[in-house]
């Protein structure tokens, strides 16, 4: 597990006996393990070159994004336009670039509000014991058996004439996407939370650190936290693909994001009644989405067996 | 057991109670409501709107408001849709069934695929077959469901033209005609729902197996001179299903979620298109209706699953 403050690897073996050879880094035997996986190994070189492509993207194809050409209606892939045009004759590759940008960054964002929200809440939850545990766990399971898609879809369609007064149309409907994501999908990450403090806070060390007058904070902060963090950033990582398929399902819908922010689900939303006659226009975003969610959710379960040595299989 | 349904039930009644109130917040939080397109409508003069608003009793708090409904809905009244112009709870009595009929298929079919193939792969653990069904069931559950769903329209009805892409509830045809097109229509979303749920599914039911199948009465059984089929689907089976069961109920609101959107790909008239037609025509009592159906029902799959635990397990007793 990645330790917080190991600082020299190499320094003390010699004196500890019990430390032969293995004279590596927590982090460094981390990434030995995580190498191993070899399709974890794949999926960030494909999930590196999404992510590259979309953020040197527009300089590598400077095409406007709304450039309308009624000439160049919903043709299908070509030198002129790789990816084909939409039925405005837009050119799809540059949308994409920029759509890329915004599923990608929504997920990202959606996903720290979660697991900030669920290390808080399964920490407090975790330390104290009684009604307060109780209490939040009760919360918990209700928020489990929200129905969670209607609820996002609600919010996001009633206030998102709201945001976009107050931040604009591109940054109001995403603050709004992403709190609202981040929002609902916290709690997974409470319970591991939970369950890892509830065990950790038994152990001899902590027991060590309370004897020496550690209040309940730095116990929580110093001791604790850094000893959970492996499992919390593989349900981290999960949260990155399910608050992507969230966002562009929500645009699927024709409720998230406008039509002039071409994220991946909107551009399938725009597509969808054109099937026949431009598939291409529906293939590459569904294509995108797919690969980035199932490059993420195999990069969890690298990171699972790398950092989790406890639930390693075999 | 009849009282343990009894405690159940009361248990489940203050979750739905929270879950109404968040919802019905949310709701009257909201800008807009039903009037608010006659705000632009010359011919009502404004005296008249602010009348009705007050007729419904749109004005009030939203405590009151919230008790008002919920004394209205334990009565049986579930409001007027300001829409479609009929009684909430006959809009959705139409359109729950053909949800839980897709969603029931679909669901019948991951675990007909799940089941088989999870305990096949954990009994054979990093045999290439297990390494297929891991990675297929990772392509499963990445792939979003609208678009395998586009991408079987694309295939099946674009492409083959084999199955019809629109759901009609109003099919012309009787007797057999009338199920071989009702299959014919429905075989798509079963499938789309069915394929992503049994994807996630699979890695449970391998990963349950695998936790019973090293435990010390499998080897008992086993060398008690059973055979290995009884083995496998009586003892491991049994005890593995309970966490399987959990996880599938923990399902329950993304399978919903995923009915909401084949409904609105394939157009069936479901309460998941209802759902979104009301949202965008600002139906406001048929979107508390419906996300409250959506809430109830899966408090209702929570209870089914408890129930489950019994009779797979009868170390737990009911009393």
């Amino acid at each position: 597990m990645a330790g917080s403050t190991l600082a020299s690897p190499s320094a003390e073996p010699v004196s500890g006996p019990a430390q032969t050879s293995a004279a590596t880094s927590p982090a460094r035997e981390t990434w030995k393990r995580f190498r191993r996986h070899k399709l974890a190994m794949a999926s960030s070189f494909v999930l590196g070159t999404l992510i590259l492509g979309v953020l040197i993207g527009p300089w590598l194809w400077p095409v406007a994004i709304n450039e309308i050409d009624f000439s160049a209606q919903l043709q299908t892939p070509s030198w002129a336009h790789p990816f084909g045009t939409d039925d405005l004759g837009q050119d799809l590759l540059a949308r994409m670039i920029y759509g890329g940008r915004i599923s990608l960054a929504v997920g990202l964002a959606a996903m720290v509000v979660a697991t900030f929200f669920g290390i808080l809440i399964g920490a407090i939850a975790g330390m104290s014991r009684g009604y307060v545990d109780n209490f939040l766990m009760w919360v918990t399971d209700l928020f489990l058996s929200l129905p969670q898609l209607p609820l996002l879809l609600l919010v996001i369609y009633f206030f998102r004439e709201q945001l976009k007064a107050m931040f604009g149309v591109e940054g109001g409907v995403f603050i709004l996407i992403v709190i609202v994501i981040g929002g609902l999908k916290w709690m997974p990450v409470a319970r591991l939370v939970r369950a890892q403090f509830m065990s950790l806070r038994e152990k001899e060390f902590v027991e060590a650190a309370r004897a020496h007058g550690a209040t309940k904070f730095r116990q929580m902060i110093h001791h604790i936290l850094p000893n959970a963090v492996g499992p919390v950033i593989v349900a981290a990582t999960i949260e990155v693909s399910s608050a992507i398929i969230a966002e562009s399902t929500l645009s699927f819908l024709g409720l998230g994001f406008p039509p002039d922010i071409p994220t991946w689900g909107r551009l399938l939303f725009d597509a969808k009644d054109h099937l026949d006659s431009a598939p291409h226009w529906a293939l590459f975003p569904g294509a995108a989405i797919f690969l980035t969610v199932l490059s993420i959710n195999f990069i969890g379960d690298g990171l699972r067996d790398a950092l989790d040595p406890r639930l390693k299989r075999s | 057991m009849g009282a343990y349904l009894l405690r159940r039930l009361l248990i489940a009644i203050p979750s739905l109670l929270g879950i109404s109130l968040i919802l019905f917040t949310v709701l009257a939080l909201a800008p807009g409501d039903p009037f608010s397109e006659m705000a632009t409508n010359p011919n009502v003069p404004p005296e008249v709107r602010e009348a009705l608003r007050a007729s419904f009793g749109l004005n009030d708090p939203i405590m009151v408001r919230y008790l008002r409904w919920l004394s209205n809905m334990v009565q049986g009244d579930w409001g007027f849709s300001f829409a479609s112009r009929i009684n909430v709870d006959q809009l959705i009595l139409q359109r729950v069934p053909t949800t839980l009929f897709v969603v029931g298929s679909s669901q019948i079919l991951a675990l007909c695929i799940a089941l088989p193939v999870g305990i096949y792969a954990a009994t054979r653990p990093y045999s290439i077959f297990d390494q297929v069904a891991n990675t297929l069931a990772f392509v499963g559950f990445s792939l979003p469901t609208f678009f395998t769903g586009l991408l079987l329209i694309l295939i099946f009805s674009v492409t083959l033209d084999w199955f019809p892409f629109v759901y009609r509830s109003d099919l012309a045809a009787t007797g057999w005609r009338w199920y071989w097109e009702m299959f014919r229509q429905a075989i798509m979303p079963i499938t789309v729902l069915g394929l992503f749920q049994a994807a996630s599914y699979t890695r449970y039911v391998r990963s349950a197996v695998l936790d019973v199948i090293r435990l010390d009465y499998v080897t008992t059984a086993r060398a008690k001179g059973l055979g290995e089929k009884t083995v496998t689907l009586r003892h491991i089976t049994r005890n593995a299903l309970i966490p399987v069961v959990t996880l599938v109920a923990l399902q329950m609101p993304a399978v919903f979620g995923g009915a909401i959107v084949t409904e609105q790909i394939f157009r069936i008239p479901g309460i998941g298109s209802l759902l979104i037609d009301a949202i965008l025509a600002n139906d406001t009592p048929v979107i508390m209706a419906v996300t409250f159906v959506f809430a109830c029902l899966v408090v209702l799959f929570n209870l089914i699953a408890d129930l489950l635990y019994g009779w797979l397990d009868p170390r737990i007793s009911f009393s």
